[in-house]
């Protein structure tokens, strides 16, 4: 057992874990950063100067180019939240949602290239020179998309926290199988939860969406 | 009398009705307090103690302090006391943004002396564990109740049964964690944007603690991400995001993280009971004897309902709380119901079992519910009770079925305490305002649908204003199933009078009294004359330069406390992998008067798979070892997702035309019906939650080495 490991055993320090997102493209991976104890300077400070490299990208977000500074660091779902252009300017796409943080919800699902992605789980960097929708961009203007129309007719929604999520996903499984079955759409909305529990009106709203589209 | 008039006078009320915030919620526009950025806003994060016991030695913040992009760094637990759960308050800070959050609470330093602890009722205990708190033994004064002679009743039995049923602590999983932003407009003057059931309870709470003037608080609950009753106060963390941005002079949004939302925002306490049981012959409950505790974390209340529902003529029951290392307990949907639920529909199918006896027959016997009575009819029709089996267990094949009964009740009756307005414009426009929030039971659109009827208009016609302080009309928390009963009359009021006042400015251009006009589609007419009629607009033209504003009364005529519920569940149970696969459920709820079919119907689906999540999946799993939460996450704390979702059959079950609220009574009766529907189907009872595969297979396998050393 090594000194540190004797200290937090004695509960001389608090150690928490550092979380950091990867993501290769097209598929949602993770690494996992060694442990960090607070408390622990060398190791915060490595942690900080590695996280403050930062660059100016460019990101095609509901068909609009985005110029904005990120962190190597910086999450998509981040940028789309909280960033702040080199104009100036909040994106401001507040419809998805970080609600696990760690790829276990959908509730941050946007389309990368008409699939769905976690936001969360991609790096703010690779989504460079790919096409991204979110919740927000769905919609043809006022013309809301079907699966959009079905969600409200079939009240396929309650507290509404995760439904930005249910919708993106919904849109993604119908552009790859417009008549699905229910076990597939169960399938296709497997990633994604909610707590209210609304599922039995997101499958009729699917259902419905799918004999519109 | 007020009424709600007859079913087949309604244009709106009862029917289906999509909700008025529909569209703003599938296309995001919808904003939560997370989804609020207000200019110059700092990011908060607290540093939570990892341990689950420990006195603070020495905290040393001003490393934090010194990097770039932090505006401030506040200690929320001294030095010298303890900290008594993982998870509990040690610092927080604000900064730039939330990535240099993170990094600041890296650079505090904290010396901790670790003390025992315990985690688990058990070790709590047992003999010779460390003494947590004050009390002795790590547990309560025991509350006891007595009825009759439960002795004489044991004497009198034909049969008993001896169980021990057992649920753990389920969290609440509000997929918007809890948490504010605040912002001081000036040192006198406090704006929150937070995730709450309670708008003006926060507003008072905070109020209270920064000693303002009540009217300088404006709380802001537009859209809030389910709280399932876990957010009624301003909490810890409302209370450092409002001492932040004073500190700083910026605004400051705090919201959890996912982990200390399983930590310590609230909890179901646990269950734990041994109850003997006794019925007579003829199949009535005659004697019951109920020792048991749970857990509500580091803080007392978790108490639950034993016996439950049906009637009983001798009770002797005692039960007390049991203290351990853990976040509190809060209330969590019908708080006590669903584990008093479990343990007592279990027992009433092993007494049924035990006479011979229907289970449905016996509950029958000892239900005092008329309308369960009603219920059980056709719920049993719906699922097709016949096709039970006979003998539980004895379907063929590697996947059998089973079918199972549970029920429940509540109250929801409302109270006094709602303020609204409704204002009728010159233009024509609406607006219906209270302080009431939605926290997606659809009260928004229950309003809409109120005022629409009186006014003979469609509810996307009112703007309804909820979920604000500012106003000051005052409403309660939604909890308790209270807020439709609460507001529904106050609304119905206030559009009554609103509509009279018009009247009174229509009647000399139609030359009617004023009693003698009604609302029609859009348009105001003469009862006895219908060719003498208005227009809407018409009517509210003459209004000139005023508005009609009129406030309501909770009138009590119009609403009713008390639902009963029933739910029959089939289940396919696959005997070599353990998975129990819920097929269907047939909820009955008794609802009142539903204002909206379609929310309503929603509220029962959302009920049932609550319910299921807490029978099957839901167990927080703190490790004895470490004393941490071992599934603090989405992953491995499961809540029900899209496979889990069985066929659901929502009856609204309509008594009365008087408004009662059904946001927590149908998650109730699914754990009953669940556990004896998997013990129909294999012939051998589970007493403990979750019915994992380990259970399943672990209790086949005991009852196959009985039948085995059986011969």
């Amino acid at each position: 057992m090594s000194e540190k490991d004797k200290e937090q055993k004695q509960g001389k320090n608090i150690s928490r874990r550092s979380f950091i997102k990867g993501v290769g493209t097209g598929t949602v991976a993770a690494t996992v950063a060694p442990a960090i104890l607070v408390g622990d300077e060398k190791a915060a400070e490595a942690q900080t100067d590695e996280a403050v490299a930062s660059a100016k990208i460019q990101l095609n977000i509901n068909e609009e180019v985005t110029e904005i500074e990120v962190e190597a660091r910086t999450t998509l779902l981040s940028v789309l939240r909280d960033g702040i252009d080199t104009t100036g300017n909040n994106v401001d796409l507040t419809g998805a949602k970080l609600i696990c943080d760690k790829g276990e919800c959908g509730g941050c699902t946007v389309l990368v290239d008409g699939k769905p992605v976690y936001a969360c789980m991609m790096l703010a960097m690779d989504a460079q020179g790919k096409q991204i929708t979110t919740v927000e961009g769905i919609a043809n203007g006022d013309d809301l998309h079907p699966v959009q129309e079905a969600f409200i007719k079939h009240d396929a929604l309650m507290c509404g926290f995760c439904t930005p999520g249910f919708v993106v996903s919904s849109v993604a499984l119908l552009n790859e199988n417009n008549k699905p079955t229910i076990a597939e759409i169960k399938e296709g909305l497997s990633g994604n939860t909610c707590r209210c529990g609304t599922y039995p009106f997101i499958f009729d709203a699917v259902e419905t969406a799918s004999q519109e589209m | 009398m007020a009424s709600w008039g007859e079913a087949s006078q309604s244009r709106l009320i009862g029917k289906r009705i999509t909700r008025l915030s529909g569209k703003d919620k599938v296309t995001g526009k919808a904003k939560y307090t997370y989804d609020i950025n207000r200019p110059g806003m700092l990011y908060a994060r607290i540093l939570r103690s990892d341990v689950a016991h420990a006195n603070v030695i020495d905290i040393d913040l001003s490393r934090a302090e010194e990097l770039p992009g932090v505006k401030a760094v506040l200690p929320i637990i001294e030095v010298g006391k303890k900290l008594r759960y993982q998870g509990q308050e040690i610092a927080a800070v604000a900064a730039e943004t939330d990535d240099i959050a993170k990094d600041a609470l890296r650079l505090i330093f904290v010396d901790l002396e670790e003390l025992p602890f315990v985690v688990t009722e058990e070790d709590a205990l047992a003999e010779g564990a460390p003494q947590i708190r004050d009390w002795v033994g790590n547990k309560s004064n025991p509350g006891t109740n007595e009825k009759g002679e439960v002795e004489i009743g044991f004497n009198e039995a034909a049969v008993t049964v001896e169980a021990k049923y057992h649920t753990p602590v389920q969290t609440h999983v509000c997929l918007e964690t809890h948490g504010n932003v605040a912002e001081w407009t000036d040192d006198q003057n406090l704006t929150v944007w937070a995730s709450t059931q309670a708008v003006f309870g926060v507003r008072d709470d905070l109020a209270g603690r920064f000693e303002l003037p009540a009217n300088q608080v404006r709380v802001i609950t537009e859209h809030m991400g389910g709280g399932f009753g876990s957010k009624f106060g301003a909490g810890v963390e409302g209370r450092t995001a409002v001492q932040l941005a004073k500190i700083t002079g910026q605004p400051v949004k705090l919201m959890l993280t996912r982990r200390a939302e399983h930590l310590v925002a609230g909890n179901r306490p646990s269950m734990t009971q041994h109850v003997k049981a006794g019925a007579s012959r003829d199949g009535r409950l005659i004697a019951y004897d109920m020792r048991g505790y749970g857990t509500g974390g580091i803080s007392s209340g978790a108490g639950f309902q034993a016996p439950y529902v049906y009637s009983v003529d001798n009770i002797r029951t005692e039960r007390f709380n049991v203290t351990i290392n853990a976040g509190n307990q809060r209330a969590m949907r019908a708080p006590g119901h669903p584990q008093g639920a479990f343990a007592m529909d279990s027992l009433m199918d092993e007494l049924a079992e035990k006479l011979g006896m229907n289970p449905l027959e016996f509950r029958r016997i000892n239900d005092p519910s008329e309308v369960r009575q009603a219920q059980y009819t056709l719920g049993a029709q719906e699922i097709g009770w016949h096709r039970r089996n006979t003998i539980p267990g004895s379907g063929t094949g590697v996947k059998k079925h089973g079918i199972g009964v549970g029920s429940g009740l509540w109250g929801g009756g409302g109270g006094r305490g709602t303020q609204a307005r409704v204002t009728i414009n010159a233009d024509g426009t609406v607006e219906a305002v209270t302080g009431t929030q939605d926290i997606g039971t659809g009260i928004r659109t229950a309003i809409a649908i109120i005022v629409a009827e009186e006014f003979g208009l469609t509810p996307t016609d009112i703007a309804v204003k909820v979920g604000d302080s500012g106003p000051g009309l005052r409403s309660g928390g939604s909890g308790g199933s209270q807020t439709t009963a609460s507001v529904a009359p106050v609304i119905k009021t206030a559009a009554e009078a609103a509509i009279q006042k018009l009247f009174e400015h229509v009647a000399p251009l139609l030359q009617a009294p004023v009693d003698d006009l009604r609302v029609g589609n859009g348009t105001i007419y003469v009862a006895s004359d219908r060719t003498k009629t208005v227009t809407w607009h018409q009517a509210t033209g003459l209004l000139g330069m005023e508005s009609i504003s009129e406030g309501g009364n909770w009138d009590q005529e119009l609403r009713q406390h008390g639902v009963a519920g029933t739910q029959f569940a089939e289940v396919e149970v696959d005997t070599e992998t353990g998975n129990v696969q819920v097929i269907k459920i047939v909820a009955v709820q008794d609802c009142g008067l539903a204002i909206n079919r379609l929310t309503t119907e929603s509220q029962i689906n959302g009920g049932v798979i609550m319910g299921l999540g807490q029978t099957l999946l839901e167990e927080r799993i703190m490790d004895p070892l470490t004393g941490r939460m071992l599934n603090a996450n989405l992953e491995d704390y499961k809540v029900p997702g899209t496979y889990e979702i069985p066929e659901i059959k929502s009856i609204v079950f309509d008594t009365h035309r008087k408004v009662t609220g059904v946001g927590e009574p149908p998650c109730i009766p699914t754990l009953g019906a669940i556990a004896n529907a998997v013990y129909n189907a294999i012939g051998v009872r589970i007493r403990e939650l979750p019915i994992t595969p380990d259970k399943v297979l672990t209790a086949l396998a005991q009852k196959k080495h009985k039948e085995v050393s059986n011969g």
